[in-house]
């Protein structure tokens, strides 16, 4: 049941909203006023799992929340960042080259790390609010995110293979880059949605919210999601996995039966 | 209706994949090739990663194959002697065709030379088949639908020792030549990544000289045992095999065999033989198209272990 705990992250944000302006003056008195008043972030999500059954067909996740101030907003606005990370894994990019008149493999490059699924979301177009180095240093951005290309010396042009393998999985809707899709009010309340494609990769996901003023980022907040296999769909790919010479037996069993009762099925439908 | 697969890890739609089964159980069953060289492909293309498409299209194999057979059973036309001595041969061929690919692996490019043999052979198959069958079919007609003279009987085959009676095909030679025929299609399968069918259909139609018909029930039959190791093999060391996705498949599959079974007794020797011509240089064209016309898309990614 998610709605229950939804509703009671919401009268907690408001509860919080709240209570940040009346707390001030409190405060105030006693500490020593800080430089800029941190700001947190606090996150909720639609599920906190996706659950992948034999009729999943892609999905949506619902990121929202506050940024929770102990002072007013600054002068300067911010801007936020989220990004939702599958977990990476290795993978090998090849290029064809035309050799004698026939298409050949010619050229590949390994990426040590690049996410399974990643998409990044942001308030205002990323090039404006966020800066290289801060970018670097965070690895926000899509090519950013993919790390340790290595490559053989024949290959020079590795940022080709690097631009292919983003190419392809934004194809798939695996890669997203969803600039100004993420509502932000009254620089304190913000939300966006992430389609899930079918072909989502499972394991757990980590969704990023960073904070970001003058190009570089203010506050972050981390969260997990975990994306699995449910039911049936975890109990074949389980014994797959664990009992492989039972799953042969199994899939050879089902394969010679439907072959035998499909025949008899239609020696009994002529005999009629 | 959309389903998810657990092994392929990707949602497809069903009828799509009960479409594809039962039009490729349709061959199976009216040519005796085992269709993987079809369906393999078609899988790539809705989207299914290469490891799952290959190890799949072998499980759905053995179902459209055993359902074939039953009606083939039936009909008396599978010679099981014949079919075990060439299943004999195909072991010892499959061994070392292993060999064989492990060597090539290493000296790198195999991905493009199994391509090329597959252009090579079934080129070659494919247009041999085609003239052969195509005069066949204009010496029947010509000669008034009158007895097609009779193959010369008397030839190598018949010289060599070990005979054997083969009563189903109506042969009585050497054990030899069909243990060879096995062996060298088993090193192909090994080599090519496929069952071997439309190589074997037409080896035992010109190289043993047996009827037909008997030769897609026999062909049937010894793809089963191929499908089966392969599946297993696949299954156990891959963890490749997909049952949600080969349960569709071979549910299409089946039927389609059934259906392609009784289109195949209505049909001439030699019409069929001209349909798997025109079917194997198809496959031919496609595949040489592929390796001359440039791809859509210069760049593939790969797992890595």
């Amino acid at each position: 049941m998610r709605l229950p705990r939804l509703s009671a992250l919401r009268a907690l944000l408001a509860a919080a909203l709240l209570a940040a302006p009346v707390a001030l003056p409190a405060q105030e008195a006693e500490e020593v006023p800080a430089l800029p008043a941190p700001e947190e972030l606090v996150l909720g999500l639609s599920q906190n799992r996706v659950a992948i059954t034999a009729n999943f067909d892609g999905s949506e996740i619902l990121i929202f929340g506050a940024v929770k101030r102990d002072t007013a907003p600054l002068a300067e606005p911010a801007d936020v960042i989220i990004t939702v990370a599958g977990p990476t894994e290795p993978i090998a990019v090849q290029r064809k080259e035309r050799r004698a008149g026939i298409w050949v493999n010619a050229d590949q490059v390994t990426i040590r790390q690049a996410p399974s699924f990643y998409a990044v979301a942001t308030s205002a177009p990323l090039e404006d609010i966020l800066s290289a180095t801060e970018d670097l240093r965070h690895r926000i951005s899509i090519p950013r995110a993919i790390r340790s290309i290595t490559s053989g010396d024949e290959v020079t042009d590795e940022d080709a293979f690097v631009e292919a393998l983003v190419r392809i999985r934004q194809r798939a809707g695996l890669y997203q880059m969803r600039e100004e899709t993420v509502g932000f009010d009254r620089q304190t309340l913000f939300r966006t949605s992430v389609p899930l494609p079918s072909s989502l990769p499972t394991g757990v996901y980590s969704v990023n919210v960073y904070l970001v003023r003058d190009g570089s980022v203010a506050s972050t907040h981390e969260t997990a999601i975990r994306v699995g296999k449910v039911g049936l769909e975890q109990w074949l790919y389980a014994l797959s996995r664990e009992q492989g010479v039972l799953y042969a037996l199994l899939a050879i069993f089902i394969a010679i039966f439907a072959g035998w009762g499909a025949s008899e099925i239609f020696r009994l439908l002529r005999n009629q | 209706m959309q389903i998810y697969l657990p092994i392929a890890e990707v949602s497809v739609n069903m009828f799509l994949l009960l479409g594809l089964g039962g039009m490729v159980g349709v061959l199976s069953g009216m040519f005796g090739v085992g269709g993987g060289f079809l369906i393999t492909p078609l899988l790539f293309f809705i989207g299914i990663p290469p490891t799952v498409a290959v190890a799949t299209s072998a499980n759905q194999i053995i179902a459209s194959s055993v359902s074939g057979l039953f009606a083939h059973l039936k009909r008396r036309n599978v010679d099981l002697r014949m079919g075990m001595l060439l299943q004999g041969g195909g072991v010892v061929g499959a061994g070392l065709g292993m060999v064989l690919f492990n060597w090539l692996k290493q000296l790198g490019h195999v991905d493009l030379l199994v391509n090329l043999c597959y252009v090579v052979f079934l080129g070659a198959i494919g247009s041999l088949m085609f003239v052969e069958s195509l005069s066949a079919l204009r010496r029947a007609r010509g000669g008034g639908g009158g007895p097609v003279k009779k193959r010369k009987q008397r030839g190598l085959v018949h010289t060599l020792p070990m005979k054997m009676r083969f009563r189903t095909s109506g042969l009585y030679i050497s054990v030899i030549p069909p243990f060879l025929v096995g062996a060298a299609v088993g090193v192909l399968s090994a080599v090519m990544g496929v069952g071997g069918g439309f190589i074997m259909v037409p080896a035992m139609i010109y190289l043993l000289h047996m009827p037909t018909k008997v030769v897609i029930g026999t062909s049937l039959f010894q793809i089963i045992l191929v499908a089966g190791v392969t599946t297993f093999l696949h299954a156990v060391t891959n963890h490749s095999v997909d049952i949600a996705l080969a349960l569709f498949l071979l549910i299409g599959g089946v039927v389609g065999a059934q259906i392609g079974t009784r289109i195949g007794a209505k049909m001439k020797a030699e019409q069929l033989r001209i349909l798997l011509a025109l079917l194997v240089l198809s496959v031919c064209f496609k595949l040489g198209l592929d390796l001359v016309l440039p791809p859509a898309e210069v760049y593939t990614l790969t797992e890595v272990q």
